[in-house]
């Protein structure tokens, strides 16, 4: 594995020239947060933030997205036919990444990629993008990675791994995506045999950050009738307003919803995000709604994040421990704590463990 | 403030204990720094959690309606006004409901105080009017005033307006504040310049709604919004309809809003959501010389019909 080493002064030169064959994806600062955004040209990101606002799932999978158009006007030659929107094929390079971030992509596609269905929608962005992380030097209070299957220098979902190294960054090329890109942009200096070793001392201290944890071990173990009524979910309710707060900022939220709107005899089939807090989701054609109340909504987020998921795929749970539903939920609901009480329950006693995290 | 706090367990518990409400609404104190928990005790065990500081900035009045059971609350002046608006308007019944009232000197400013600091804020302390905020670099202190929501700054009901009991003596209410300063600035620009202001204003919008769900006012049991048959607005991120949703939502709380700054405390992406309900409050005191949620004897203003109006409109 290759690792090259930028000069910061270079820094800007190179995404510039990035910009001519790639759509730059990478965060900017707006007033009290930093969130990802294409960049403008001559428009820089800027690295000194811990964590984006919102993910950057919607680089890949936008809030609202048109999938088709249609006219309703009957002397068209185009009357009645759903017309799939023509998509930009330029590649994206997402820019500034984190590690927890770029994992989410690998939990998600096992929603959007299944044998028998694949979403083209998520796969043809998915598919022409490439992932360059920056390594996590200084993890948020919040940050549970390291316990979520990622960490602040992992390497699984990368196309290639930027470091801070003072003055200059190390980079380490993760696939061949990674390698052309860099290529692009012209940054192919080579960095001393010592960066490795520099590497791997950046990333013990990073992990050594990351000081909030949650127990996982025996969610597979618990029975999923049992967590289902257990009796805590009213008390971890209680406060929840059902805004959507929780799913939007969240990397691993998926579910969407489809729309038809018209306006006058035309009319585009959109894909809106939904979120399993809202009174719709679910909601039967019969009237029927069978997570009709407040209690029935939470607990399908947490059961769904934090037990089916881990029943399905058997390969830990539905987050990335990137706090983010942590710092934003409007009323303090520490999915950290929920996540403990599921774990440690005792269905003989009704009783769980509750951290204050 | 521990003499808050040691008030409100003492006067939950014996609420709980002699069976005068069924259970009681309160704070308990959060996982991260500036964010109190909306926390609910049915026995005396529970009460325990209950605390108060500068960080309980929801509104309580928010998790009281359409319920059967006696319920013993936690208000502050805004809370209360927002209980007497439920009162009036069938939410609640006054004898369902025991308010401990809680004299407020203000709460912080969640989304002001991080961009005051350097680095994350990972404890905020206060002792009387010095707020000590504790970051990843650091520690600085503030004055209280220096870093109050601005609705708490400008407030003038800190005291509860009904209760049955307080926790501690009124505090003095503060007269020279400018409630609707901003609102002035805004009426001044030309309508170019007011449609860019707003269109900014909610340029970051996500369409959580949590503005809408941490507001008492907001029960309808289908918001316009959410609807779907007939669907009234679109729910993508269309600008058209992201600007519905606040301006309707905004006038649907015109004559009700108490000026709590919950919706404002609420956003994830730190939207200053009361310049539309504050335009409304205004215009409620400039017109009718009306406040929300002062008394539970009266409707709010456009919720009424007079034979006396003076617009001719309406005879």
């Amino acid at each position: 594995m290759k690792i090259v080493q930028i000069d910061k002064s270079q820094w800007m030169e190179g995404i510039e020239k990035l910009k001519e064959a790639y759509r730059v994806y990478a965060p900017v600062k707006y007033e009290s947060f930093h969130d990802f955004k294409a960049l403008d040209k001559g428009e820089a990101p800027d690295f000194d933030f811990q964590n984006t606002r919102r993910s950057p799932k919607s680089v890949v999978y936008p809030q609202s997205e048109i999938l088709f158009r249609y006219s309703l006007d009957k002397n068209s030659d185009e009357y009645g036919i759903l017309k799939e929107e023509e998509k930009d094929k330029t590649p994206k390079a997402v820019f500034g990444i984190r590690p927890c971030d770029a994992y989410s992509f690998h939990l998600v596609k096992r929603n959007f990629d299944t044998e028998d269905y694949q979403d083209p929608y998520w796969l043809a962005e998915y598919n022409k993008s490439t992932f360059i992380g920056m390594a996590c030097n200084a993890p948020c209070t919040t940050c549970f990675c390291t316990s979520a299957g990622t960490g602040p220098y992992d390497e699984q979902c990368l196309d290639a791994l930027v470091v801070d190294a003072g003055d200059h960054y190390l980079v380490k090329l993760l696939s061949e995506k990674g390698e052309k890109l860099f290529e692009a942009a012209g940054w192919t200096t080579e960095a001393e045999a010592s960066a490795e070793s520099r590497i791997e001392e950046l990333k013990s201290a990073a992990e050594s950050k990351v000081t909030s944890t949650v127990n996982t071990d025996n969610l597979k173990k618990q029975k999923m009738l049992d967590l289902y009524e257990a009796p805590f979910w009213e008390e971890v309710a209680f406060s929840c307003i059902n805004c959507g707060t929780c799913t939007y900022v969240c990397p691993t939220c998926w579910c969407f919803d489809i729309q038809d709107e018209t306006s006058g005899k035309s009319g585009v089939r959109l894909r809106n995000w939904d979120s399993c807090m809202y009174p719709l989701f679910t909601l039967h054609a019969s009237g029927h709604n069978p997570r009709g109340t407040k209690l029935d909504r939470v607990r399908q987020r947490f059961m769904h994040k934090l037990k089916y998921y881990v029943d399905k795929y058997d390969d830990g749970i539905q987050c990335v421990g990137c706090g983010r539903c942590v710092q934003s939920c409007p009323v303090n609901i520490d999915i950290r704590r929920v996540c403990n009480m599921m774990n440690s329950y005792d269905p003989e006693t009704a009783m769980c463990e509750v951290t204050t995290v | 403030m521990t003499t808050y706090t040691d008030k409100i367990q003492e006067v939950a518990k014996r609420l709980l204990n002699d069976g005068t409400v069924d259970f009681v609404i309160g704070f308990r104190k959060g996982s991260v720094p500036m964010m109190n928990q909306p926390h609910y005790a049915k026995a005396a065990g529970d009460a325990e959690q209950f605390i108060w500081d500068s960080h309980c900035g929801l509104n309580l009045a928010n998790y009281l309606m359409d319920r059967e059971e006696k319920v013993g609350v936690v208000a502050k002046g805004c809370d209360s006004r927002n209980i007497a608006n439920h009162i009036v308007e069938n939410k609640i019944r006054r004898d369902q409901v025991y308010i401990i009232g809680v004299p407020c000197t203000g709460m912080v400013d969640r989304h002001k105080l991080p961009k005051m600091v350097d680095g994350e804020i990972t404890d905020v302390e206060e002792d009387g009017d010095t707020i000590t905020v504790k970051t990843s670099n650091g520690s600085q202190s503030f004055n209280k005033s220096e870093v109050l929501q601005q609705n708490c700054a400008d407030c003038s009901h800190r005291n509860p307006v009904i209760y049955d009991e307080m926790v501690a003596d009124p505090v003095e209410e503060q007269t020279d504040t400018d409630m609707f300063a901003t609102v002035r600035e805004i009426e001044e620009k030309n309508p170019d310049e007011k449609w860019d202001y707003f269109e900014d204003l909610i340029s970051t919008c996500i369409r959580c709604y949590a503005c809408r769900n941490a507001c008492p006012l907001c029960y309808c049991p289908l918001c316009f919004v959410d609807e779907s048959d007939p669907q009234w607005v679109g729910k993508g991120q269309d600008p058209i309809d992201v600007r519905t949703f606040h301006w309707l939502r905004a006038y649907h709380c015109a004559g009700r809003c108490t000026d709590c700054g919950a919706c404002e405390r609420v956003c994830p992406m730190g939207i200053n959501i009361r310049e539309f309900t504050k335009k409304l409050n205004k215009d409620c005191y400039e017109i009718y010389g009306w406040e929300a949620g002062l008394t539970t004897d009266e409707r709010p203003p456009l919720d009424t019909y007079r034979p006396n109006d003076p617009e001719e409109f309406i005879k």
